[in-house]
């Protein structure tokens, strides 16, 4: 190995990627492929914990049992789904603490989808439905990915969101068989939520400066369009079965290539919230901190029960 | 900070009687009991388990992936392991 050159090292790497050769976490691997990777993995985990913040507001005022249990392991699923990515990360060689005080410090990034408020109960229907739906069809394709964790953390979260969309559409289907108002509801958390879900795939490839790189090195396997239009494809015709419109004027099925075209996204609202001026950055960011700072005295206490039981063993043996 | 940094896991599962325990992750947990309390919560809430266990992974020795060509090359150049190796008569069977 020390004979290489870094030129044949990166030879070397690129041609295992191309083999289907995955990489594991000690495997060399070129810098930019693994900052790429600590971006991009430790960028989800942010989301997914996040993520817990304005459905964790709803578990309270759910409105009956059932939902209430639905509610709570989903958000517990998010805990553990950002704890998968976070062990990805650290696999990297990033710390685990460096990786939060990133998030807290408001450095790192995380979906901006969640900088958006739940309003009503109808939000918990959009949000399972059309975000979890959305981010589903993401990490389907991500688990291919080349790194060997990322890969098989995706697997296991795949697996487990698959009740997530389907919880979030049983509510808007329940909300849409209600009264006016109800329905109203379910139109109106739709309405918030379709082009913010659409925008969850990212930029438009014309405008994605590292998907290319990221394609080669197959950490992603499909374009943000190619995604975005499989999203879009599947799920008209879940909101018309329903009753519902989407708020696009220039939705409208093209029978020659089988998709369901639509119109422009409101990407200048979506890179003002990217830069941090959506309805909810300052808030969630808040919220983060403020648990993090009250959990402290328990992260401290049980290391300090740790010790303290760990001396008494020894005292005893 | 980092001065509370919990150690780090790995965890290991049993799927069923029967199976290997297999790795399914890691944690962190500040010791070996909040590490298995915190499998069981993190991997195993669709009855993925029968079993856990749990190691910290300083403990863990591996093998160097640059090493690999050399390391493993006793088993790669004695194909006479495999049954394929062998010429056995046609019609026979049971062998």
């Amino acid at each position: 190995m020390l004979n290489k050159t870094i030129e044949q090292l990166e030879q070397e790497f690129q041609a295992k990627i191309d083999a289907e050769i995955k990489i594991e976490p000690k495997d060399w691997m070129p810098d930019a492929y693994r900052k790429t990777l600590v971006r991009q993995i430790s960028q989800h985990a942010h989301s997914e914990v996040v993520g817990m913040l304005p459905e964790g507001n709803w578990i309270s005022r759910a409105p009956s049992l059932r939902r209430k249990a639905v509610l709570l392991a989903k958000v517990q699923d998010e805990a553990g789904h950002g704890l998968y990515l976070y062990s990805a990360v650290e696999t990297l060689g990033t710390s685990r603490d460096q990786t939060i005080e990133d998030l807290l410090s408001g450095k790192a990034k995380y979906s901006s989808i969640f900088n958006y408020p739940a309003l009503t109960w109808a939000d918990m229907g959009a949000i399972g439905w059309l975000v979890d739906g959305a981010a589903i069809m993401n990490q389907v394709a991500l688990c291919r990915a080349s790194y060997g964790p990322y890969a098989r953390a995706m697997v296991r979260i795949c697996k487990e969101e698959s009740f997530h969309q389907r919880q979030g559409y049983e509510i808007i289907c329940t909300l849409m068989k209600g009264t006016d108002a109800q329905r109203q509801m379910a139109q109106d958390a739709v309405n918030r939520f379709w082009w913010p879900a659409l925008m969850m795939f990212g930029p438009s490839d014309t405008d994605s400066p590292n998907s290319a790189q990221s394609m080669k090195w197959k950490i992603k396997r499909f374009s943000n369009d190619d995604l975005r239009q499989k999203f879009v494809n599947a799920t008209v015709p879940q909101a018309h079965l329903i009753g519902l419109t989407l708020p696009d004027k220039d939705l409208k099925f093209n029978e020659a290539t089988g998709n369901w075209e639509f119109g422009e996204m409101p990407w200048d609202e979506f890179f003002n919230v990217v830069k941090g001026n959506g309805p909810c950055n300052k808030k969630r960011l808040r919220d983060r901190n403020t648990a993090h700072d009250n959990g402290a005295w328990v992260r401290e206490a049980a290391l300090a029960h740790a010790e303290k039981r760990a001396e008494r063993q020894r005292k005893a043996s | 900070m980092s001065s509370s940094e919990w150690p780090l896991w790995e965890v290991f599962i049993r799927s069923k009687q029967g199976l290997d325990h297999k790795h399914a992750g890691s944690l962190r947990a500040a010791d070996a009991e909040m590490a298995i309390e915190n499998a069981r919560d993190v991997y195993t809430r669709r009855s993925e388990g029968v079993s856990i266990w749990v190691v910290e992974s300083k403990y863990i020795t591996a093998s160097s992936p640059e090493d690999n060509a050399s390391f493993f090359e006793p088993s790669d150049s004695k194909i006479y392991r495999h049954p394929t190796f062998y010429e056995v008569p046609d019609g026979i069977e049971h062998m």
